[in-house]
């Protein structure tokens, strides 16, 4: 039986564990050279920094899982530095990118491990150099070592936030503010659910007291107003409100910002399987059942491609969606891990819930972004010029729902397909037209994931 | 339900012909209901290459294409805006001696509509062109051709056929259709409308329509497997294709280079398509062999839509030949988005007049009409 797993973050390399276990020689990929994922991501072969210094608290389960990974590539078709830019159901071909070339692979069955990606509400000045995602701002420290500015200042919701500024600390980093705009009420409130994760409480708790601890200024609540700065030295300041309306300015030469993450799921969207908006999450999520089967025969999803939960959800999930695909074809499955997986899970489930309630998508900073703000950084498309073409007075009449302010704005045609900005633009257009981001829609999924060089078709087969 | 709401004249699809004719029609002072399944310009009117070319085209389908191109130049003066419609001249080329020999063929059908073609080969082909690649051996430049947005035409037509007094429902998909005394009635899941004329633009589900009126015609649908590369600098001005048409291409001054070529999968029933992965490399292949540069350019997005194939690729037009009232114009087969305007122009004379100026000589849906056993020529 032929199965494709693609990525090697925390849930690909638990389902491609199971996969081998049962004999199963998967063909497995991933986008970065030597896999981890994004939140266990590897630096380049050569750097010496160890795995406390890259991965603080996790770095056990960081090393747990590089130490499974590397065992199974021998035991998998591991192609590494490899991009899967398209997937066809029927007939069941993923089409990938490696070393330039493109590639087909045929599959009875796949676990599609695709992870997440920051969600972003822009704010005047968010393009200037200096200013990345939570997640980049991450990225630069564990993979390269380096910090994202001398100065810098984190700005959104979410544990990642708190997170991303405790490394920089400890990194050694100059942490200029943590502004949070949770109030700490909101928080409070959904805090009533965390204790089904101890363990993650305490950890999200330690890295707030040692900010704090630092004498690092620590707000919540607060209105995010402009990054300032000019395109030539970047950033020099962070415009904001305090939680009691006092306009302040802070001055920083970097800007880490996120409110969360959200699945990557263009590939399961090209493969068919149907997308829904989860309201608690704030995020559209392809359909699955706990085990990761899809309502496509042969396509699994797992990890935070299928729904964000985080590290070791996506372990389980992993482990999970492997177990599924084995049952379904007739293989040997282990009933007792899957039942004591899936207990776990549902325990996991209650605390993602509380916490997505607790780190809320500032959804309402969307109404209130200033007209010249830049929503679409690839194509330059503003706030404003979105907003014209919700209205019937344009040219082309008024734009319903997103894909078609798509059409008219060029909003999301960019390099990154709107993988960035499309969160946000649905929801300047939703509170344009006065109603609910679930109704505005989504940029539909258009192949290829990430941008294929043309040099990368194979020459021959009636080229000419 | 209740009694169907009354109009002169029921327009079933909203793409561009349909639009058009909307607009002209409430221009002329008819009232018009257009119902649309999804929103206007969904489906091949929305989701074609965007190319504006009269080059290359059947002599059945020119004259349209002629008076189409009239009216694609006062765009702005018709609906407010030229929907990115730019004259950069279309350009066929021929990459062997049996292609350059069909576009030599060609120059006479051309001049005989009154066409303008320019015909190059060797050096002056590439002083002209200095970004072809040495695959390409001859072209036809119609200095009078170009391209447009897509995106935006359906859109613009119907705003303006609106304030023109139209009633465009989107969103409005219909569900039963039928002669009613010396009228039609077309319903929707929750409304009924009743006219003297109706009007059949709806793309390849116009087989369907057809069908209804006991004129079944061997149409199937076409998924143009259509991608846009990254911006890079503006060199390529001209629309260019080839002979035989396996691969077409085009950049906008924003820098993107739209290409064409092959057919991905769709199913009317939902309806859906998308493009082929295979398809699309062996587009990427075939557009680089024309224009060596793009070899180190990346696509950044594929797409298709459902247009309605004919068996000898011209399109459904004129009156129908079972029921007077009805006038059908579908079937484009991948050539509409051009003919657009003047299909609408041509639609709203057969309704409101009875004939039009534009011969359609052709394109009848009687040529699908054969007696039984019998095989059309």
């Amino acid at each position: 039986m032929r199965v494709a797993v693609v990525g090697a973050g925390p849930a690909g390399v638990r389902a491609v564990e199971q996969l081998v276990r049962a004999g199963v020689r998967p063909l497995w990929l991933d986008e970065a050279p030597d896999g981890g994922g994004r939140i266990y991501q590897r630096p380049p072969a050569g750097f010496v920094r160890g795995a406390r210094a890259l991965y603080g608290l996790e770095a056990r389960k960081a090393r747990a899982v590089h130490a499974t990974l590397d065992a199974l590539k021998p035991l998998a078709d591991w192609q590494p530095n490899t991009l899967a830019w398209d997937i066809g159901a029927d007939p069941r071909l993923l089409h990938t990118l490696r070393e330039g070339r493109a590639e087909a692979h045929g599959f009875d069955a796949a676990i599609l491990c695709t992870g997440a990606m920051d969600r972003i509400m822009p704010l005047p000045g968010w393009t200037l150099p200096g200013v990345t995602t939570l997640g980049g701002a991450q990225i630069a420290l564990k993979a390269q070592g380096c910090a994202i500015g001398r100065c810098v200042a984190f700005l959104g919701s979410g544990p990642l936030l708190w997170l991303a500024a405790y490394q920089y600390m400890k990194a050694g980093a100059t942490v200029a503010a943590v502004l949070d705009t949770t109030p700490f009420a909101a928080k409070a409130r959904a805090l009533a659910g965390l204790p089904h994760d101890p363990a993650t409480l305490a950890k999200g708790l330690y890295y707030v007291a040692r900010l704090r601890a630092a004498g690092i200024l620590v707000a919540e609540g607060v209105t995010p107003l402009a990054i300032e700065g000019d395109g030539e030295r970047g950033v020099s300041a962070l415009h904001w409100r305090d939680s009691s309306g006092r306009e302040r300015w802070l001055d920083c030469d970097a800007v880490g910002l996120g409110w969360g993450v959200r699945p990557e799921l263009q590939l399961a969207d090209l493969a068919g399987v149907p997308i829904r908006f989860d309201a608690v999450q704030h995020n559209w999520v392809p359909e699955r059942d706990a085990m990761g089967r899809t309502p496509l025969p042969g396509i699994y999803l797992a990890g935070d491609g299928a729904g964000i939960g985080g590290a070791d959800v996506a372990e389980m999930t992993g482990a999970c969606a492997a177990q599924a695909l084995l049952a379904d074809a007739g293989l040997r499955t282990e009933a007792r891990l899957t039942r004591r997986l899936q207990g776990r899970l549902r325990r996991q489930a209650r605390f993602r819930a509380a916490l997505d309630r607790a780190f809320p998508f500032p959804a309402h900073l969307a109404a209130a972004m200033p007209d010249e703000t830049i929503l679409c950084r690839c194509e330059a498309v503003t706030a404003g010029e979105l907003r014209a073409a919700a209205t019937p007075e344009g040219p082309h009449g008024a734009a319903p729902e997103v894909n078609r302010a798509k059409a008219f704005t060029r909003i999301g045609m960019g390099r990154c397909q709107g993988r960035v900005c499309g969160m946000a633009a649905a929801e300047v257009l939703a509170a344009r037209l006065g109603r609910g981001v679930a109704e505005i829609g989504r940029l539909r999924g258009q192949a290829p994931v990430k941008p294929l060089p043309i040099m990368a078709a194979p020459a021959g087969e009636d080229a000419a | 339900m209740t009694a169907p709401a009354e109009a002169d004249v029921l327009i079933i699809g909203g793409g561009g012909a349909g639009c058009s004719a909307a607009l002209h029609l409430a221009r002329r002072g008819a009232r018009v209901v257009l119902l649309e399944r999804g929103l206007v310009g969904s489906q091949a009117s929305g989701a074609n290459y965007g190319g504006v070319r009269q080059q290359g085209r059947h002599p059945a389908e020119l004259p349209i294409a002629r008076r189409a191109h009239a009216l694609w130049r006062r765009l702005p003066e018709l609906i407010g805006t030229d929907c990115e419609f730019v004259q950069t001249g279309h350009l066929k080329l021929a990459r062997d001696e049996a292609e350059a020999a069909e576009l030599l063929a060609y120059l006479e059908v051309a001049a005989s509509h009154g066409l303008r073609l320019e015909f190059l080969e060797g050096p002056a082909l590439r002083r002209r062109f200095p970004w072809l690649g040495p695959a390409v051996l001859a072209g036809s430049f119609a200095p009078e051709d170009g391209s447009a947005n897509p995106r935006l035409l359906s859109p613009a037509l119907a705003r303006a056929a609106r304030q023109a007094g139209a009633t465009l429902l989107e969103q409005a998909a219909v569900t039963n259709c039928r002669p009613d005394g010396d009228g039609f009635v077309v319903e929707t899941a929750t409304r009924r409308f009743r006219a003297a004329r109706l009007l059949n633009t709806a793309g390849f589900w116009g087989g369907q329509v057809a069908a209804w009126f006991g004129e079944p015609v061997p149409i199937r649908p076409h998924t143009p497997n259509m991608m846009v590369t990254e911006p890079i600098p503006y060199a390529i001005a001209p629309n260019v294709g080839v002979a035989g048409g396996n691969v077409y291409l085009r950049q906008i001054p924003r820098g993107n280079v739209i290409i064409g070529g092959g057919h991905g999968v769709g199913d009317p029933a939902v309806p859906v398509s998308r493009p082929l992965a295979q398809v699309t490399l062996r587009a990427m292949r075939r557009a680089a062999m024309l224009v060596p540069a793009l070899e180190g350019v990346s696509v950044i997005r594929s797409w298709s839509g459902i247009d309605g194939m004919m068996p000898d690729k011209l399109p459904v037009v004129g009156p129908s030949g079972t029921t007077p009232g009805l006038f059908h114009a579908f079937g484009f087969s991948g050539h509409g988005f051009q003919l657009g305007p003047a299909i609408g122009a041509i639609l709203c004379e057969l309704a409101l007049d009875g004939r039009t100026e534009t011969p359609l000589e052709g394109l009848s849906i009687r040529r699908f009409l054969a007696p039984r056993g019998v095989t059309p020529a």
